[in-house]
């Protein structure tokens, strides 16, 4: 039997009287990728400064590596790498500067670092960048930077807190390669992101948080299976409204957001039929996702914090 | 208050020091030999231009006092007021920056390195910058003549505690600023006020009684105390005294910043 790397049990956190993280339990298993998901204040960051032991919990308990935390942090974070929401990359360093001083915070010999630099510089494909001062990078550089410090010291979990918002597609895509590749290699990670193609690509398991509570867990598949119809047919235009309600016998479950009404259901044929004719509206055909589970599962309404 | 388990360690520990923290001290040194060369001209510039100007300057006006010519007098006791000034500033806005807008703080806390590494790592570096300083300062007065006793190596030892002291007071008000306005604060009412008390420019016997009883119990008037008569090529009559102030507002400062950094990251 083999024991997961990182396990949370019960754990609530509080500050002051609000609830951030509340009866939270998890575990990761070894080249495993966990996604939690969940809207901004949904106690994702905080549940990750608990696992570093950069906050206490209030209650329940968490183990790194068989260790207790926050009790042994410090030898548990010898085999994590963490990549934070924001970068903190140092600014009076170089890229490969930035990498080999990291190493020294986590007691590596020189020679191991000497040998991992230029490998990770490769890995963040920033070989031609290893002069240049994080000021002088691109967002995505920067993150493929902040990727490439967490792997230093060759960790076996990777906490990666939202590591692709404010990229571009293609630097989102070039991260998305680099992070497969990681656990092609057998590193578990633990991923928040609000990209729901992100979790659904990586994540073999995802974890819906909301209001620090887990609502739901399961594959990506398996959630949209447990929770939504097959079909989604999103219907927009100035007819939309009036189409919703014409039509709303058709689907299983009808849903306004906007301009935009979206009708959930397993037989499209009969509502795709009935708006072939209505020249009012466009609409969209599409297989339910992961998106359409977050939004069910967390509501529409945006979050005062967000 | 809540549950004593999401207390990490208590704020009041005693501090929990590892070889962590020496990694610490060298990515600021690897930082500092960067700019180390303007960084050493502004140290041997500075001092030399103010002991030049107002040493010979003011000094041929004045004469001698406490039986020694201006220019003595003013760089024996400029040069600790150099220890405290470096190891403030730095210890103030450059750590400030580190912990609060660089985030310098918050990327080395992710790798197996502890807050209590990092306050000591950034106490003792400020102080090794302090020195730096003041060696450059005890060159320049070699240099012009003012001293040449072999004794006023023993003064670096003195400058480097001082640096100590004023790193972990510097530490203390860093540890509870909100922004770098803060830190003019305790330049103006706390910084500039003892350098005028501890006769560092002027016997403090030309001030009221109350004060020199205010000022006998300073850091600076201690630092200056006991550098003085050492970079001059004598030894200091009390060294006790001095000494023991000085080590005590270095341990009184260091724990406090201590508790209040830890505060301000785990509060």
């Amino acid at each position: 039997m083999l024991a997961p790397l990182l396990r949370i049990a019960h754990l609530t956190k509080k500050f002051g009287n609000s609830t951030v993280v509340d009866d939270l339990s998890l575990e990761i298993m070894a080249g495993e990728c966990l996604g939690v998901i969940g809207p901004n204040g949904a106690g994702k960051t905080t549940t990750i400064r608990v696992c570093l032991g950069l906050t206490g919990p209030d209650a329940g308990e968490i183990e790194a590596f068989g260790l207790p935390v926050p009790a042994q942090v410090r030898e548990a974070k010898k085999r994590i790498g963490v990549v934070t929401q924001f970068d903190s990359l140092d600014p009076d360093f170089n890229c490969a500067e930035n990498l080999r001083v990291y190493g020294a915070y986590f007691g590596l010999p020189r020679a191991t670092i000497e040998a991992r630099v230029p490998k990770l510089l490769e890995f963040a494909a920033l070989q031609s960048k290893a002069g240049a001062k994080p000021g002088e990078l691109s967002g995505g550089m920067k993150r493929r930077l902040s990727l490439g410090r967490a792997l230093i010291n060759d960790p076996d979990l990777l906490i990666l807190d939202e590591p692709t918002t404010g990229l571009d597609p293609q630097a989102r895509h070039l991260m998305w390669e680099r992070l497969q590749n990681l656990l092609h290699q057998g590193k578990a990670i633990l991923l928040t992101t609000h990209f729901m193609d992100e979790a659904e690509r990586l994540c073999d398991r995802l974890i819906v948080l909301d209001h620090g509570r887990k609502i739901a867990e399961g594959t990506p598949r398996g959630l949209i299976a447990a929770h939504l119809e097959t079909d989604v047919v999103e219907v927009y235009g100035e007819g939309a409204a009036a189409a919703g309600r014409a039509h709303v016998a058709l689907a299983e479950r009808v849903e306004t957001s906007g301009e935009t009404v979206f009708f959930y259901l397993r037989n499209a044929k009969p509502l795709l039929d009935a708006l072939a004719d209505d020249h009012s509206v466009r609409y969209l055909h599409r297989p339910a996702n992961l998106e359409d589970l977050f939004l069910k599962l967390t509501g529409r309404q945006i979050r005062d914090d967000a | 208050m809540t549950a004593p388990v999401s207390m990490l360690v208590s704020f009041y520990a005693t501090p929990r020091l590892t070889p962590s923290f020496w990694p610490v001290v060298m990515r600021n040194l690897l930082v500092w030999k960067k700019l180390a060369g303007p960084s050493v001209l502004g140290n041997i510039a500075e001092p030399l231009i103010t002991l030049v100007a107002f040493g010979y300057g003011v000094g041929s006006l004045i004469g001698q006092i406490d039986g020694m010519p201006y220019i003595q007098y003013l760089a024996s006791g400029s040069i600790a007021v150099s220890a405290a000034l470096a190891a403030t500033f730095e210890a103030l806005y450059s750590a400030y920056s580190r912990m609060a807008v660089q985030k310098t703080w918050d990327s080395i806390l992710n790798a197996p390195v502890a807050l209590d590494d990092i306050v000591f790592a950034e106490m003792l570096w400020a102080a090794i910058k302090a020195l730096f300083s003041c060696a450059a300062i005890l060159v320049v007065i070699f240099l012009l003549g003012i001293s040449r006793a072999p004794m006023m190596l023993l003064a670096l030892p003195v400058l480097g505690l001082a640096g100590v002291t004023f790193a972990s007071l510097g530490l203390v008000f860093n540890a509870v600023a909100k922004g770098y306005d803060f830190f003019t604060y305790y330049f103006t009412l706390v910084i500039t006020p003892m350098t005028f008390l501890s006769g560092v420019y002027f016997p403090i016997t030309q001030m009221p009684h109350w004060l020199q009883v205010v000022a006998e119990v300073l850091p600076l008037k201690a630092a200056v105390d006991l550098v003085r008569p050492l970079v001059l090529g004598t030894w200091p009559v009390d060294p006790l005294r001095p000494f023991l102030i000085l080590t005590a507002y270095a341990a009184c400062g260091y724990y406090l910043a201590l508790v209040l950094t830890r505060r301000r990251f785990f509060g």
